[in-house]
């Protein structure tokens, strides 16, 4: 963990002398009290409360290349299975770290799908109004990220427009012969009474271990609605840190879903803000583990102002010797009357070995509220399995349908069909049935 | 078709069968009564091959095969439906994605091809109206939310899709008002062939008005205290059960 943290800190004096000019920027000012925050908190450890559970210690061992620049091509042929094909999308694609032009396609034209960097150059002012203003400074590994943030997604919806088709945006690691790590950085705008649907996905194409460190500021202005998935569905050498936060602001929406499948390694940070009333937000997740799989959620929804609503709903699968963990704080601040906050988390666990640790946190501090949470740990119910099998189904796809019916709640706010599809193909797969239907 | 001798079974040791000898034949209907606790259900679920029941003595045959080592699944294949007292919900699995994966593992078994979607839903529209039953039900979560009486009518349904050689209706009539159950009886008199057999396990008289069996057995602590045609579930309904009890004379 030492040797990483050193790494890194000399890889950001060359990356700020790289900057030349721009060392004085405000934003390259955030980045380096980020820098400093990081260099003083240090990488988590099992002593922080937040990391209890979850030790890096494994993920963080391995000797990672930092910044890849031999260039790497890669060929939409390679990579087309990772993308929704059935649906016209805007595509924001990224290979390295680098971003990729030839296999995206962006817009400027009455809103803005285009690249973290570009941003940068062209939108100061968004630049210096958003950069770090969603992302907890308290959070050593998203400041890790703002540290060295230069490269990812910038979506910018303007006022009263909707996102005419999907956008979705990947990120891909290639074979450099060694152990590579990227921290990705997106800031994605909803300015008011905008709409938009977005996708994220991560994936290695390297059977060598893989490290991202993911951020994503996200800005949901008033009467905005944003519906928002990530795809967590890598390949068992690469591990995942995704530290998203979210802010709101009045009558505005906004559903996020996280389908983890993949990965040896998950830790989503989410947070959401709700910094105005009448905040709508739904945070769904489905999690299937199997062989030695960690995946972790923290999850914290900050209700600061009155009459707001949240809703998330946890649902999770562990086989084999896979580990979750679910860690869900809501705050409700003093004046935040009227909250509707709602939490519930339901796992299955398929063996003895595999484990769950769930945490719900609900701090109240208001007493007009409507707050209830709820989390099962459970097995699969015999007297269902029976039930289907006495209808002519073998016990494997039996269980894999009531594992589907267990488990398909959470995909409740996913309206885009093609992504549906897509993700019951995934559960399908991970459950490792064929059915002769589609989920 | 369907032979019981001896069977012994219990769970978690104690002992709920304590003996049953039972057979039946193609076109038969037999009615299984008896007292709460008699095991009754025990005996439906062993036959359809649950697994948390332990076999301790004798043996079940389904045309001459010994059914002993096989699972739930290969059972139905061979031909065993059993409708539920509770059917599962399933939310998520549409009645209509839940029968095609069904009829096609059943096919699949015996060697057919898979139905083709037309054919299923004709043979599914067919059944439906055998069983007064809505056609919005075929795009509804299995069992999700259905009142007593749709859950009951879909096992039916089920069956009468499945086309079993042996059906086994458990506690079909209760909880059913007097129009379901005659819906239901319809449905299962209709299915009625000189080459399939029904078994009914009931606690009460009034299905057997409407569905006329050929045996009437009564269960009482595990075994098959008395058998005779359908008055003597007339005789049960006069008298209870209480009579059967009494040490023979």
């Amino acid at each position: 963990m030492e040797a990483l943290k050193d790494k890194l800190e000399s890889s950001f004096i060359v990356f700020e002398n790289e900057l030349n000019g721009h060392a004085q920027t405000p934003v390259h000012q955030k980045r380096r009290a980020a820098m400093q925050r990081f260099e003083d908190m240090g990488f988590p450890t099992k002593r922080d409360e937040e990391w209890k559970y979850t030790s890096l210690k494994p993920i963080l061992k391995h000797d990672y290349r930092l910044f890849p620049n031999d260039e790497h091509t890669v060929d939409f042929s390679q990579i087309k299975k990772y993308f929704l094909n059935d649906v016209d999308s805007y595509k924001l694609v990224f290979v390295d770290g680098v971003y990729s032009s030839w296999l995206s396609e962006t817009t400027h034209e009455r809103f803005d799908v285009c690249t973290f960097s570009s941003m940068l150059n062209k939108f100061g002012d968004v630049a210096n109004e958003y950069f770090g203003q969603a992302l907890p400074e308290y959070e050593a590994l998203s400041s890790l990220n703002t540290a060295f943030a230069r490269e990812g997604a910038f979506i910018r919806i303007k006022k009263s427009q909707a996102a005419d088709k999907p956008i979705q945006v990947l990120f891909f690691t290639t074979e450099h012969g060694q152990e590579v790590m990227t921290q990705p950085r997106n800031l994605i705008l909803l300015e008011e009474n905008a709409e938009a649907t977005i996708t994220e996905r991560h994936q290695s194409l390297s059977d060598k271990p893989v490290l991202t460190n993911s951020a994503t500021e996200i800005f949901v202005q008033r009467h905005a609605r944003l519906h928002y998935h990530k795809i967590q569905n890598d390949n068992g050498q690469a591990s995942l840190i995704d530290n998203t936060s979210i802010r709101q602001l009045s009558h505005s929406s906004v559903t996020l879903g996280t389908y983890s499948f993949g990965n040896r390694f998950i830790r989503n940070n989410l947070n959401l803000f709700l910094d105005e009333e009448h905040c709508e937000s739904h945070l769904d997740g489905i999690t299937i583990g199997d062989g030695q799989q960690l995946i972790d959620h923290h999850t914290l929804v900050d209700h600061k102002v009155p009459n707001c609503y949240s809703n998330e709903l946890y649902k999770g699968i562990y086989d084999d010797k896979a580990h979750g963990v679910f860690n869900g704080k809501v705050m409700v601040h003093p004046h935040a009357q009227k909250t509707n906050a709602f939490q519930q988390n339901n796992n299955v666990l398929l063996t003895d070995k595999a484990s769950v640790d769930t945490k719900p946190q609900l701090e109240i501090y208001a007493d007009d509220v409507a707050c209830s949470h709820g989390c099962t740990i459970g097995q699969l119910d015999d007297q269902a399995l029976f039930y289907l099998m006495t209808r002519g189904i073998a016990r494997r796809e039996a269980q894999a349908l009531l594992l589907y019916a267990f488990a398909n709640d959470g995909l409740r706010n996913v309206k885009l069909p093609e992504l549906r599809k897509k993700l019951n193909r995934m559960i399908a797969k991970k459950l490792n049935v064929n059915l002769d239907f589609e989920l | 078709m369907l032979k019981i001798n001896n069977l012994h079974a219990s769970v978690e040791g104690t002992e709920i069968l304590r003996g049953v000898n039972l057979e039946v034949k193609p076109g038969e209907i037999h009615a299984i009564m008896g007292p709460n606790g008699s095991g009754k259900s025990t005996l439906s679920s062993v036959i359809a091959g649950r697994e948390d029941y332990e076999i301790t003595q004798g043996n079940i045959q389904f045309e001459k095969e010994d059914l002993m080592d096989l699972g739930p699944d290969e059972r139905a294949q061979k031909g065993i439906f059993l409708s539920f007292q509770y059917p599962v919900e399933i939310p998520g699995v549409t009645v209509t994605n839940f029968l095609k994966t069904s009829i096609n593992e059943l096919r699949k078994a015996r060697g057919e091809e898979p139905l083709p979607a037309n054919k299923l839903l004709k043979k599914m529209r067919e059944k439906m109206s055998l069983l007064d039953m809505d056609k919005s039900f075929l795009s509804r979560s299995l069992n999700e939310g259905f009142s007593g009486g749709e859950k009951k009518r879909n096992e039916i349904f089920q069956m009468a899709m499945l086309e079993p050689k042996l059906g086994i209706l458990d506690e079909t009539d209760s909880g059913l008002d007097i129009d379901a159950l005659r819906v239901v009886a319809k449905g299962v008199n209709t299915l009625r062939t000189k080459d399939n057999a029904i078994i009914l396990i009931t606690h009460y008289q009034r299905l057997l008005d409407h569905i006329e069996p050929d045996y009437v057995h009564v269960l009482s602590q595990g075994k098959i205290v008395k058998s005779g045609n359908k008055d003597l579930a007339l005789e049960l309904e006069e008298h209870g059960y209480d009579w059967l009890k009494e040490p023979a004379v």
